[in-house]
């Protein structure tokens, strides 16, 4: 049995998603040769720590009751820095404007020798290429699935399954938000301030929806996608993104009677990234609705790939960071 | 019918006019003149290509009356547009003058805006518009795209177009 030792740094949604999963599949890890042990939890307000292993229902019930886990006053940080053990997930908010805490968690991480599984897109959506060769120098794996479309397995794909390919270019819808709001403006054809309302109502839409309905979310989506996969060393502040706030229902409609619907596609070709809305054939892969995700990759030799999934959700990105989990205790790259 | 020519002209001054005038005599519409001033055929003629619409049953005639007043007709061709899309634009469209946007489309002589839907919502709100673009080739649709982008951001539009869906 290979014991790995894990801290998980951001109690919230995607966090407590992960113990959930760990709970649901620990017969399967333990059938892989795996125990995984969670030997801290930190959220805000302070840490969780047994060295022993945490019961991790107990856990989710006093986060559940009390709204934290804190029974140590310790910082995420600290407990990276204090606290030996091999892995951490990072999830912690997102942070835009200077990678905030998550960046100081990643770094602190690979200064330790620890490796880094994150849901957390602003460091890599700002400093994609430090990350990157801060972690080889110290050794360390990093591996950030679920900061791209949720569930939807796609650096992975284009990594692995499609690996010695050549990517020429890559389209998709990257922000479930903006893919309801779209899907719903077109079915009763409403307003856009209508259908955000909707949303927001319905949990999909934050009180504050900039971040999504502007593009901006997509385009971190697409800048770390575009790094990982081109080798590139861009920022969301190099996409030339427009949002959906000026789409009108009339517009969808008009599109909609000759064969396309609107979407906000992201897209990396030669060199460019953009994000912003488009017309899709009625039909064609990328035509998704409600909240999905999809991205189609074009490659020299399999020709058009296409992958679907939930961009988002407390146990579907779970599931990515599950799977990055699993490559880096079976030694895959 | 939409017609491209390649002429060839003898270099010496007036001859532009000779060749254009019979298309305007038989009421075709002039689109395009490229006019290759410094360069010269190895029979020292200068190469013009012209676009142009005429009633198809006054080809003829036209071709001859060029032949005669000295003017060489190298290739005639039916222009055809191979390329279509439609585009979105949203906004201000009647206000910010779409006429103007589609003739600057239209000018160029490569592509054609040959449908346009419009719906207006209400006063002071945007409204929204579906233009099909014809052009005669994919670089020349591209070449439109641009143009009409560069207006439409003008303008204060938004314009949405389709995704690639070609394999490049
Ligand atoms: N939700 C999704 O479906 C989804 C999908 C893909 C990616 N993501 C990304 O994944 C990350 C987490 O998302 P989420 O939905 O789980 O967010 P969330 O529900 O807001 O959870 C964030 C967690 O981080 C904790 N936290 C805040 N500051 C901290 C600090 N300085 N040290 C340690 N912990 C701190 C919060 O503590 P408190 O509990 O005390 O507030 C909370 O537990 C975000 O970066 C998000 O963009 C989310």
């Amino acid at each position: 049995m290979k014991q790995v030792r894990i801290s998980i740094i951001g109690f919230g949604s995607v966090g407590q998603g992960v113990a959930e999963v760990l709970m649901k599949k620990q017969d399967y890890l333990t059938k892989m040769g795996l125990d995984i042990k969670v030997i801290a939890i930190s959220d805000s307000k302070g840490s969780f720590i047994n060295q022993n292993g945490i019961d991790l229902n107990s856990a989710l019930e006093q986060k559940r009751q009390k709204g934290t886990v804190a029974n140590v006053q310790k910082t995420g940080v600290e407990i990276i820095n204090e606290i030996e053990h091999d892995v951490v997930i990072e999830t912690t908010p997102t942070n835009i404007e200077d990678g905030g805490v998550g960046l100081e968690n990643m770094l602190a991480s690979f200064e330790n020798g620890r490796h880094v599984i994150t849901s957390n897109k602003g460091p890599l959506a700002l400093k994609y290429k430090y990350l990157v060769d801060t972690a080889n120098l110290s050794g360390c794996k990093f591996k950030f699935e679920a900061t791209v479309g949720g569930a939807m397995p796609i650096i992975n794909l284009i990594k692995g399954v499609l690996a010695g390919n050549d990517i020429l270019s890559i389209q998709g819808i990257l922000n479930g938000t903006c893919n309801y709001i779209l899907t719903r403006m077109l079915e009763e054809e409403a307003s856009y301030e209508q259908m955000l309302a909707e949303a927001q109502e319905r949990g999909i839409a934050e009180t504050d929806p900039t971040y999504d309905v502007e593009g901006i979310d997509a385009a971190c989506k697409l800048v770390i996608l575009a790094n990982s996969v081109f080798d590139m060393d861009s920022t969301y502040k190099d996409v030339d993104s427009v949002g959906i706030t000026k789409i009108t229902p009339e517009s969808m409609l008009l599109a909609y009677n000759d064969g396309y619907v609107t979407k906000l596609i992201g897209e990396v070709r030669n060199g460019k990234l953009s994000v912003g809305p488009r017309l899709v054939p009625v039909g064609h892969p990328l035509s998704v609705g409600d909240t999905l995700n999809v991205a189609s990759v074009q490659t020299d030799l399999a020709g058009p790939v296409t992958i679907t999934g939930r961009g988002a959700g407390s146990i579907e990105t779970a599931s990515a960071i599950l799977s990055d989990l699993i490559a880096i205790c079976n030694n895959d790259n | 019918m939409r017609v491209s020519m390649d002429l060839e002209l003898k270099d010496i001054p007036g001859q532009l006019l000779l060749a254009l005038q019979p298309i305007s005599d038989l009421k075709g519409n002039l689109i395009s003149v490229v006019h290759h001033h410094e360069k010269h055929t190895p029979r020292g003629t200068i190469p013009v290509q012209i676009v142009f619409e005429i009633d198809s049953e006054k080809l003829d005639n036209l071709i001859s009356r060029l032949e005669d007043s000295g003017v060489s007709v190298v290739r005639v061709g039916e222009e055809r547009f191979l390329e279509h899309c439609a585009v979105i634009i949203i906004g201000h469209i009647v206000h910010t003058n779409i006429q103007d946007t589609i003739d600057k489309i239209d000018s160029t002589g490569f592509a054609e805006v040959v449908g346009l839907t419009l719906s207006m919502p209400r006063v002071n709100q945007p409204s929204s518009a579906f233009l099909k673009i014809d052009a005669t080739g994919k670089k020349e649709l591209n070449e439109a795209l641009s143009l009409l982008k560069n207006v439409a951001n003008k303008k204060d539009l938004l314009v949405i177009e389709p995704i690639e869906t070609q394999f490049i």
